[in-house]
């Protein structure tokens, strides 16, 4: 059909490919599409390729070892004790944040005076770094200076906390700062989701005589689901990658009692200059957050279709 | 006698503002009573206070003899529908009606055979095992009337239950709760903003403004007897057309028309003459054949005109007045033209120019 007077453009006789459709967000995403194939895919590729070898400075490529860096790996105390530091301080981290956000978020929703204040203070923390966290605690928990010293002045002259100083309970010290710093966050994500439950779903419950925190367990979380687990993943990537805290507030020790798998890559690709075996480190980091990630995945993504 | 719910100088504030002051009401067994009035008149806040959801700040509420004033929502023998349904939406139906229940420890065949008796009367039944999510608004609306139907309460209160349906569904809502209080013969105390709503299903209807009953009555008095203007203009669409003028010796004059007003209840005999404002409902004025009947006659100017199919809104001039009349959907009314109308006096209503009430 051809164009006419009226300015009416033809009618196309073919399908327009669809290639071509919505070409301007195409164009957009070809930048991020980019970055996540080259940088994130790619150099993790690259770095489980070289966790095989006995690769010690950049640029990297050298000697096919197989799997001689996992062995060396695990046969290591560090790492051992690297790996069962990160698994206490994230299960505690993930049940005890999200406990005290929870708990938190519950007592400022039930229309409280001050609660922009309240709020503010307890989210104060999560402005600060980690190392401005980390050494604070360290002074807190410092035996000479801090909450021991402090007790023991009032006249309670056979208190003992001190955890930093002790191998066995180190890596709670360190919790202590993570939870001081991560459940004002988790607060105030979970108070987010609570603000936005209907009103009128918190009378029908009070109408029907359900106590406020049967209310809470049965009606209000599930309807927070998706609220949860946004927060269970920020905290988790938090966990996973947990190293300037540890660094400010014990430098790993006393000795390696606190060590935590992200140390130990990085003072084994940087410092000891052994790539392979920091890259064979970060490729079990990696692992262990597929193996939760997977069967996650799998019931929150591939359930839907059957459902 | 004892009635169902009675209302005795409840005051509300919150903080400085006053929303409810010394506010009396009474409703009988088995009564359908309708809060009407525009947003922010204090209607859901009224509500609220008989549920127990807001704590009043004096006076005292009793239900079915009962002082309930300090008493838990719960146990004050109340079931609410709300706007919003506020189901719970992991729950199944079946979970969302008995879980209220469950939560009382009542027993299980018990709540069985309630459940299922709600499920006939509101024929949910085959939606018991699904999700709020996958049903309909009206479906969950029903749910929801469900639910305070469980509770074997004597007193419903719903909160514009149909406010968020479409207009269809909605009507047919309407219809259906009427019948459940003619099978159910419970108290129900329903707010609404729908003077349609209001009056198809009330035995009486408080209108409400700015915290206060303004009129309190059956909806046949508040249609043809509104008691000021307030409630005249709220009710009726399109509303009622007001004119105002003097009333001297028993005569409504304005400009330089009277009407002898020969056949209106005047609620005091009209000694002094004062400033007073005649209102007139469009549907009230006769037009055609019918006008050499009535008793006052005028000729008016039409300005507009609206078809609406059932009727022919005509937007008119009486004298510089305007003036609005509802005609027969088959009239034919130009613009332009001048048509004869007649008005009855003992259809319509007259007010105190000063005080707003009905004289």
């Amino acid at each position: 059909m051809a164009v006419t007077d009226t300015g009416q453009t033809k009618v196309r006789a073919k399908r327009p490919s669809r290639l071509f459709k919505n070409m301007a967000a195409k164009i957009a995403a070809i930048p991020m599409i980019f970055t996540a194939l080259v940088v994130f895919v790619g150099c993790t590729l690259w770095t489980i390729y070289h966790s095989f070898t006995r690769s010690r400075l950049l640029p990297a490529p050298d000697k096919w070892v197989g799997l001689d860096n996992y062995e060396r790996l695990w046969g290591e105390n560090r790492w051992l004790i690297s790996i069962e530091n990160l698994a206490i301080y994230g299960l505690c981290s993930l049940v005890l944040s999200l406990t005290i956000g929870f708990v938190l978020a519950a007592l400022l929703d039930r229309k409280i005076r001050f609660e922009n204040t309240i709020r503010t203070i307890i989210l104060y923390p999560f402005a600060l770094s980690f190392v401005v966290t980390g050494l604070a605690w360290q002074w807190i928990l410092n035996p000479e200076l801090g909450l021991q010293n402090t007790v023991r002045n009032i006249g309670w002259e056979s208190f003992t906390f001190d955890p930093l100083n002790n191998a066995d309970i180190v890596i709670y010290g360190v919790l202590i700062a993570g939870i001081w710093q991560g459940s004002g966050f988790v607060m105030v994500l979970l108070l987010a989701g609570m603000r936005g439950i209907d009103e009128d779903v918190w009378k029908a419950s009070r109408v029907e005589g359900i106590p406020a925190w049967k209310t809470y367990i049965f009606i209000v979380i599930p309807m927070m689901r998706p609220v949860f687990v946004t927060a269970l993943v920020i905290i988790s990537a938090g966990i996973i990658k947990v190293y300037d805290l540890v660094v400010a507030q014990t430098s790993g020790g006393p000795g390696i009692a606190s060590e935590v798998p992200a140390k130990y890559v990085i003072e084994k690709m940087f410092q000891a200059q052994n790539l392979g075996l920091g890259f064979a480190a970060s490729t079990m980091m990696l692992l262990s957050v597929l193996v939760v990630l997977i069967p996650w995945a799998y019931l929150e993504f591939g359930g839907k279709k059957n459902g | 006698m004892t009635y169902s719910v009675e209302i005795k100088q409840l005051d509300l504030a919150f903080g400085a503002v006053k929303v409810l002051q010394g506010l009396d009401l009474n409703v009988s067994e088995g009564e359908f009573l309708v809060l009407l009035g525009s947003s922010g008149c204090g209607k859901s806040t009224l509500l609220n206070c008989i549920a127990g959801l807001l704590e009043i700040t004096d006076g005292q509420i009793f239900i079915k003899g009962e002082n309930v004033t300090w008493a838990e929502p719960s146990e004050r023998g109340i079931g609410m529908v709300f706007q919003s349904y506020a189901l719970y939406p992991q729950m199944t139906v079946k979970g969302n009606l008995s879980f209220g229940l469950k939560n009382a420890k009542i027993p299980k065949n018990e709540i069985e055979k309630r459940v299922a008796r709600a499920a006939e009367i509101l024929q949910i039944g085959p939606l018991l095992d699904r999700k709020p999510g996958a049903l309909s608004g009206g479906q969950r609306q029903r749910v929801a009337i469900g639910r305070a139907l469980v509770r074997d309460v004597d007193v419903f209160l719903f909160d514009e239950p149909l406010s968020n349906l479409d207009a269809k569904l909605r009507v047919d809502l309407r219809v259906e709760l009427k019948r459940l209080h003619n099978q159910l013969q419970n108290t129900m105390i329903y707010v609404t903003h729908d003077q349609v709503e209001a009056m198809t299903l009330a035995d009486r209807i408080a209108v409400m403004k700015g915290g206060a009953i303004m009129q309190l009555g059956s909806p046949d008095e508040i249609y043809n007897k509104p008691r000021n203007l307030y409630v005249a203009d709220f009710i009726g669409s399109p509303s009622m057309n007001f004119i105002e003028g003097h009333l001297e010796g028993g005569r409504f004059k304005v400009d330089d028309m009277v009407m002898p007003m020969d056949g209106y209840a005047f609620a005091a005999p009209q000694t002094a003459d004062r400033p007073a404002t005649i209102g007139i409902r469009p549907e009230h004025v006769v037009t055609g054949e019918l006008v050499p009947n009535a008793p006052l006659q005028f000729a008016v100017d039409v300005d507009l005109v609206e078809p609406m199919g059932s009727d022919t809104l005509v937007y008119a001039k009486l004298g510089q007045h305007p003036f609005r009349i509802r005609m027969d959907g088959q009239a034919s009314v130009k613009v332009g033209e001048t048509i004869s109308i007649g008005v009855d006096p003992s259809r319509a209503s007259l007010f105190d120019t000063a005080t707003e009430d009905r004289l």
